[in-house]
């Protein structure tokens, strides 16, 4: 399914991959693109940045949060929840 | 004792970026410093540094890398590469643990603290960006050396303001002359050419608006610069043994506090340093050909400075041959003493002394041989080179010809 903040949101991690869009893919993991914990931190920044939402991100515990990281589709089933729940 | 050579060295300043703009620079008596350019220096009164216009962060990094480095450690990271690539050093595991960074900065990376303070305050975000600590932590660039090179030895960063790269290069010179390390990067690095940098320089009222002109009678103020400069230095047999460019023996280093005022400086400490200096180095005061002097062309500085050498040096004081590089490159605050090492080691190896330039008018305080406006070929054995810092903390390095 595509939408508007699906397709924001893979523009942001190809970025920080140094990807093409269309390799970032809904089932893409971080590990697989090659995004270190440094690069999760420059991606929440941006997400934050580009949809004026509060990303719950704790970069020591990154699996624990409710911001759940573990895919592509994860992340923006995620962004899309935090812009429904502030909306 | 051990001896300590330097066997590299790189820099990034006003004058250029790598070693031979820096050295033609410094020969030909050019001028770095120009009108300054960034966001909002029309509302500063001061509108005048020594840019490192040459020096642009995409020629040397990515947007990756970049995200983490503010420019006074990407300044550091490139002078740090050309002068380890300069030194022919290769740092292996074993030696890896036997080396040293020690990196001098005034403030770190204030650049960044200011688009920072900027995005909070001036545009009322509640986010900055997410690498603010580990790109303006004063530490950064000597963090950023050792993961370069592999160095995991002792490495620390070290601040005094002016004073900071003498520090820094004075401490690295112990840890290698004492055994603790076998070879070290040290220098110093400084960037802040930003509103907000200058902007509290303005405050304290000693910033010239027109120019640099250290020791002259119509001297007004200091002008701010940037850069780093970054020296190796290696125990002196092991750089022998393996066929190192030797630029010249780090013979001592002399560190004294005035315990007096927080800005005014005071010729007794500036003395007790260059003593200091002379006789941790085993040199007689007229062995010293050159003084690199701290000539920050403030009244108080030079003439101050100027009183120091005078109850060092005695009557020797007026055989010397004492420039400030900072007339061409500015003054580089924490990277100062780096930077002005350059002008030294060009001295001893070359036979060329810089000049002060800009240098219009005696002034009868400051009636030494200023070396004015024009480079002198002159062959010398030894020098000093001065660093007086704000706070009263003065440091001084002696250096030898090999």
């Amino acid at each position: 399914m595509s939408s508007d903040t699906e397709l924001k949101v893979r523009e942001i991690i190809a970025e920080q991959a140094v990807l093409d869009v269309d390799e970032v893919k809904p089932e893409s993991t971080p590990e697989e693109l090659g995004l270190d914990s440094l690069s999760m931190v420059e991606i929440v920044f941006a997400i934050e940045e580009a949809f004026d939402i509060t990303v719950p991100f704790n970069a020591n515990e990154p699996n624990a949060s409710d911001f759940d990281i573990s895919n592509v589709a994860a992340i923006v089933k995620a962004v899309e929840a935090l812009r429904a729940a502030e909306a | 004792m051990r001896r300590v050579a330097v066997t590299g060295v790189g820099v990034v300043s006003a004058l250029g970026v790598g070693r031979k703009a820096h050295f033609d620079g410094l020969r030909e008596g050019r001028c770095g410093i120009g009108e300054l350019e960034f966001r909002d220096v029309e509302r500063l009164s001061v509108t005048i540094g020594g840019q490192a216009k040459d020096f642009k962060s995409e020629d040397h990094f990515g947007r990756s890398q970049i995200a983490l480095l503010d420019r006074f450690t990407q300044m550091a990271l490139i002078a740090g590469k050309e002068a380890v690539e300069d030194s022919g050093i290769e740092i292996d595991e074993a030696l890896g643990l036997r080396s040293a960074v020690v990196i001098g900065s005034g403030m770190g990376g204030l650049g960044t603290l200011d688009e920072g303070y900027r995005t909070v305050f001036e545009e009322g975000k509640n986010r900055v960006h997410p690498f603010v600590v580990p790109r303006s932590m004063s530490n950064a660039a000597a963090s950023q050396l050792s993961m370069a090179y592999g160095i995991k030895g002792p490495a620390w960063s070290v601040s005094t303001a002016c004073s900071s790269s003498n520090h820094a290069i004075g401490q690295a010179f112990h840890l290698v002359r004492s055994g603790l390390s076998d070879a070290a990067i040290t220098g110093g690095a400084e960037s802040m050419l930003c509103f907000g940098g200058v902007k509290c320089w303005e405050g304290l009222r000693v910033m010239s608006k027109d120019g640099c002109r250290p020791f002259c009678k119509t001297r007004n103020g200091m002008v701010q610069g940037e850069g780093a400069a970054i020296l190796v230095l290696e125990e002196m047999e092991s750089a022998k043994a393996r066929g190192a460019h030797i630029w010249g023996e780090i013979a001592g280093v002399g560190m004294t506090s005035d315990a007096g005022d927080i800005v005014q400086p005071d010729p007794d400490g500036a003395s007790r340093a260059i003593r200091s200096a002379l006789k941790d180095a085993g040199l007689a005061p007229e062995q010293i050909g050159y003084v690199n002097a701290h000539g920050t062309a403030t009244a108080a500085n030079d003439r101050s400075e100027c009183t120091a050498l005078k109850d060092a040096f005695g009557d020797h004081a007026y055989k010397l041959m004492v420039s400030s590089t900072k007339s061409m490159h500015g003054h580089g605050i924490g990277a100062a003493g780096a930077l002005e090492s350059l002008a030294v080691l060009l001295a001893l190896t070359e036979g060329v002394i810089p000049p002060t330039i800009g240098y219009q008018e005696p002034d009868p305080d400051c009636d030494l041989d200023v070396v004015p406006n024009v480079a002198r070929d002159a062959k010398i054995d030894a020098a000093i080179s001065n660093s007086f810092a704000f706070g009263g903390l003065n440091a001084v390095l002696a250096f030898k010809k090999v």
